[in-house]
C-alpha cells in the first residue's frame, strides 16, 4: 500500500481494499456508524496536531506487511538447526529475540515454550488478545474470539481437534494464558524428513498456528501462509 | 474484575472457526482504528492495562456483540475524552458533520434504489 491512496480529511474512502467487495464502490453507500466514528476521530486528532496521518499509514504498513509470522518462523528454524541458540532461546527468550531485533511493542517480555513428543503447549489470552506481536504480527480473529478464549483453558484437546490436531492421551497439554506483560511463542517439533533443509526452507514450513500451538509442523503443510 | 471479558472457562460460545487466508485487517476503518490507537498511545498518557480496562468498560451485551476493533474504538474514545484530548461533544458533532457530508455525496444515485 502506498501512502497516497488514503484521502485524509477529504470525506471519502480509499478504494484500495481489493479483498472486500463492500469497499469497492466507496461513494455509493452511506458509511456505517463505526466508519464514521473512526473518520471523525482521525480528522479531529489530525486537526489538533495529535496524530500525523502519514505516521498512521506507516504503522498500518508495518503491521500489515513487515511484522508477521515469518519473523517467528525464522526463530524456530534457527532453533531447530542450532542447539546452542535453542538452549539460549529457551532460557532467555527476551534477550535472544532482542538480539535479533524481534522485541518491541506487545512483545517486551517473551517466553519460548518447547513442544516435545510428550508435551504440547497451547497459548491463549482469556482476558483479551495478548499475543507476541514482534514475532507473530497481529492475532487472527479466532484467537480473539469468545470460543477460543473460553474453551482453550477447559477443553484444550477439543479445541485442538477443531484445528485438526488429535493428541494421544499420553501427551500432556500445557495451556499458557498470556498477559499484558508476558507473551509466549511455541517452539514446535521439527518434522521428520527435514534433514538437510536450509534455515530458509525450514522457516517456510513453520506456520503461525504451529507457533500458537494449534497446529503441528509437517512437511506437507505447504502451505496456507495465513495460518 | 469478574466481567464478561474474563472468558476463560465460560460455556456456550460454540466451536472455534478459523478463517482461511485471513487478511490482517478486514476493512479500512479497522486499519485506521488500529493505527490511531497506537499513535495516540505513543503520547504516553495511558498504558496497555488502562487501554484494556477502557475496552472492558463496554456494556457486557455490547462487548459480546462487538467485533475486536469496535471494542478498540470504544476504549479509544473513552480514553481520549477522559484525558482531555477531545470532548464527547466534539466527537458527536464531527460524526454528524461527516454523516451529512456523506449523505450529500451519495444522494444523486436513484438507480441504486432498486437494489
Amino acid at each position: 500500500m502506498s501512502h497516497d491512496d488514503h484521502a485524509h480529511g477529504q470525506g471519502h474512502d480509499p478504494a484500495h481494499d481489493h479483498e472486500h467487495g463492500d469497499e469497492s464502490h466507496p461513494h455509493n453507500r452511506p458509511l456505517s456508524e463505526v466508519e464514521l466514528r473512526v473518520k471523525a476521530l482521525e480528522s479531529l486528532l489530525t486537526e489538533k496536531g495529535l496524530v500525523d496521518p502519514v505516521a498512521l499509514d506507516e504503522l498500518i504498513d508495518t503491521y500489515e506487511r513487515k511484522v508477521g509470522p515469518q519473523n517467528g518462523a525464522r526463530v524456530v528454524a534457527r532453533a531447530w538447526l542450532d542447539p546452542e541458540f535453542k538452549r539460549r532461546l529457551l532460557s532467555d527468550a527476551t534477550g535472544v529475540l532482542a538480539d535479533m531485533g524481534l522485541i518491541g511493542r506487545q512483545g517486551e517480555d517473551m517466553v519460548v515454550l518447547e513442544n516435545t513428543p510428550k508435551v504440547h503447549n497451547l497459548v491463549v489470552c482469556t482476558l483479551c488478545s495478548c499475543y507476541p506481536w514482534p514475532v507473530l504480527g497481529l492475532p487472527p480473529v479466532w484467537y480473539k474470539s469468545a470460543p477460543y478464549r473460553s474453551r482453550a483453558v477447559i477443553d484444550s484437546r477439543g479445541v485442538l481437534r477443531e484445528f485438526g490436531v488429535d493428541l494421544p492421551d499420553d501427551v500432556e497439554v500445557r495451556v499458557w494464558d498470556s498477559t499484558a506483560e508476558l507473551r509466549y511463542l511455541v517452539l514446535p517439533e521439527r518434522p521428520p524428513e527435514t534433514e538437510g533443509l536450509s534455515e530458509d526452507e525450514l522457516a517456510a514450513l513453520v506456520t503461525r498456528d504451529a507457533m500458537i500451538g494449534t497446529a503441528k509442523v509437517n512437511t506437507l503443510a505447504r502451505r496456507d501462509r495465513s495460518r | 474484575m469478574n466481567g464478561v471479558h474474563d472468558m476463560g472457562g465460560m460455556h456456550g460460545f460454540g466451536p472455534v472457526v478459523p478463517e482461511r487466508n485471513e487478511p490482517v485487517f478486514h476493512a479500512e476503518w479497522e486499519r485506521r482504528a488500529f493505527a490511531l490507537t497506537l499513535a495516540i498511545g505513543a503520547w504516553g498518557r495511558w498504558n496497555l492495562d488502562m487501554s484494556r480496562f477502557a475496552r472492558e468498560q463496554m456494556p457486557p451485551a455490547d462487548y459480546l456483540g462487538s467485533g475486536y476493533y469496535e471494542k478498540w474504538l470504544f476504549g479509544l474514545e473513552k480514553l481520549l475524552v477522559e484525558h482531555g484530548f477531545v470532548t464527547r461533544e466534539e466527537i458527536e458533532r464531527r460524526v454528524a458533520d461527516l454523516r451529512a457530508e456523506r449523505r450529500a455525496q451519495t444522494q444523486p444515485e436513484p438507480a441504486r434504489e432498486a437494489e
